[in-house]
């Protein structure tokens, strides 16, 4: 409080009180629900839990052992691995995916805005819904996938339920319910570019394919930035479709860091929330870091 | 050849695109298709691509097995919405026309908590419910799944409100009122708007919920709609028509979002990543 006296006078002084008081309700909900649930997070990591000292609330000190525990687990050189593969190859379909309807869309033909509306439904249904819809098409018995190959005489592929292909299915999934969040900030962004620019481009003689990596392309960088990182950030943390779809299985061939922690914590009967809290946390580092990239790659463009 | 401002109506773009459109939600119409079609038919060779002998028994399904869980997640979605705007809509006022000192770091913070991901937030609400013994209650769930809208409640509020012209403020205060009138009586009213987007999103999110639901709901007797779905997929794996049908049910907010409130929907989207 005291730093609040010494500072010289804001512009309405009488603003600074009634400022933090319009601001301590937010204040109080985010130490309360934000700040403890990490806290309490970071504390389970680096206890010893048992089912009864997780009920008493005496379990002991142990330092970093949970984390070196998960670090050695045999699951986390996979979990890794496919918690990159995830994330990476779900941003490269959908940021290329988005930026391809974008364009096509700010070509302005007719019905353009009512169809561009409709590409959003995929974005706003509950992910419950998607993934179990995702799981029927893809069922290897009777899912209108392997119907539809079997039409091209391909063979039923088991999509859920090998090992070979649980990962790329569960990122189809993600792919599918992650375009129309990159189609609209990417449309929001290409309407920000004058359109004289192209005109003058099209008098040059420059085709449609130049045009857009000459033009398009770089102006829209700084919106790419951000619509990446942030796709990183939220793809980092995806747990229901994969946990719905496959449940990280079979034989852990879909699991990442997301599903790995909850199974440590919730999925077996003798939960173990230390590690899973350590891997949780080790999940936090990672979208906070590119969280950070994203902050200033946004203070930078609002500079510019 | 095409060139740029010509204003023909290019029937051909959209002919392209009612056929992207018509390939992005095939998934959706399957799913419909889906819920309607009779037990016998669902696991014929090949599907029937149209319900051609559709039934309703997924639905009657649905009215008999999973009306409570819809009645659950509507509660807990306006409960969200009321909880998300109380704390929400002061702190976005404060932060774009009040302006304290060290508000910027509130709003960093805010950005930071986002990006939290809800399986951590869920493992720190587990520990913390259990001990208040408040696991499988609606309010402890309207509490988590408020976490999932406050952050971003707050930055659409300030956002928004920056927007307010400053005479505005002036005329208010020099007509005597202070912060709080002019909070409640000017500020509010005209950003209908931002209230309007945040509800939706708030109700949408707490409606789609399923990490927090499954996690700290998974065994009480007021559990909602997502739960609803994932324990009919766990017990009932032969009735996909009910569970399809009750998948159409639960993606109903989604669509009178959108039919209603379009224009909201693209604001928000883009709301948290580009701000002009």
């Amino acid at each position: 409080m005291s730093t609040l006296t010494q500072t010289p006078a804001p512009r309405r002084p009488s603003g600074r009180w009634a400022g933090w008081a319009f601001l301590a309700p937010v204040t109080v909900y985010l130490v309360a629900f934000y700040a403890y649930p990490m806290y309490r997070n970071i504390d389970l990591s680096l206890r010893h839990y048992t089912v009864r000292s997780f009920v008493d609330g005496d379990a002991p000190f142990t330092g970093l052992a949970n984390y070196s525990k998960v670090f050695s687990d045999p699951t986390f050189a996979p979990a890794l691995e496919h918690t990159l593969i995830f994330t990476f190859v779900s941003l490269f379909f959908q940021f290329w995916i988005g930026m391809g309807l974008a364009v096509f869309f700010s070509k302005h033909f007719r019905l353009s805005a009512t169809l561009r509306a409709l590409f959003l439904v995929p974005w706003l249904l509950p992910l419950i819904v998607s993934a179990s819809t995702w799981s029927w098409m893809l069922n290897s018995d009777s899912g209108v996938v392997n119907h539809a190959l079997h039409a091209f005489g391909i063979a039923p592929v088991d999509w859920l339920t090998s090992p070979t292909w649980s990962l790329a299915s569960v990122i189809v999934a993600n792919i599918w319910i992650g375009i129309p969040f990159n189609l609209v900030v990417l449309y929001s962004g290409l309407q920000a570019v004058p359109a004289d620019v192209y005109e003058a481009a099209a008098l040059d003689g420059a085709s449609a394919w130049q045009r857009f990596w000459k033009i398009t392309f770089p102006l829209l960088r700084p919106v790419s930035a951000i619509t990446l990182l942030l796709g990183l950030v939220y793809t980092l943390k995806v747990f229901d479709i994969i946990w719905i779809m496959t449940k990280g299985g079979p034989a852990g061939s879909s699991t990442t860091f997301a599903t790995w922690s909850y199974r440590l914590g919730f999925g077996n009967l003798l939960p173990e929330f230390g590690p899973g809290a350590a891997v949780g946390n080790l999940l936090v580092v990672m979208a906070l870091a590119f969280g950070l990239i994203y902050i200033r790659a946004q203070r930078k463009q609002q500079v510019a | 050849m095409r060139s740029l401002g010509s204003r023909t109506k290019k029937p051909l773009l959209t002919g392209v695109g009612l056929v992207l459109t018509a390939l992005m939600l095939f998934p959706v119409y399957w799913m419909v298709n889906e819920s309607f079609t009779r037990d016998q038919d669902m696991r014929k060779d090949p599907p029937n691509w149209f319900p051609v002998h559709g039934t309703f028994e997924g639905y009657r399904a649905v009215l008999h097995q999973q009306l409570p869980y819809l009645g659950t997640s509507l509660l807990i979605g306006l409960g969200t919405v009321a909880l998300t705007l109380a704390v929400a809509a002061p702190a976005g006022y404060s932060l774009a026309k009040l302006r304290p000192r060290g508000g910027g770091v509130l709003g960093f913070v805010l950005l930071i908590a986002q990006m939290i991901p809800g399986i951590i937030m869920a493992m720190g609400f587990y520990v913390i419910y259990l001990k208040l013994g408040i696991l499988n209650s609606a309010p402890g769930l309207i509490v988590a799944d408020s976490t999932i809208a406050v952050p971003f409640g707050v930055l659409v509020f300030a956002a928004f409100m920056s927007g307010i012209p400053e005479e505005l403020m002036q005329a208010a205060k020099t007509d005597g009122a202070g912060p709080l009138r002019t909070f409640w009586s000017i500020v509010m009213p005209v950003s209908r708007n931002a209230v309007v987007t945040v509800s939706l999103f708030a109700f949408l999110w707490a409606w789609s919920d399923f990490i927090f639901a499954n996690t700290l709901d998974g065994g009480g007797d007021q559990q909602p709609i997502t739960l609803g779905i994932y324990h009919y997929i766990g017990n009932n794996n032969q009735q996909w028509n009910a569970i399809m049908a009750t998948a159409v049910v639960a993606s109903i907010p989604a669509t009178v979002l959108l039919i209603v409130a379009q224009r909201y929907v693209a604001a928000g989207v883009t709301a948290g990543a580009v701000k002009d």
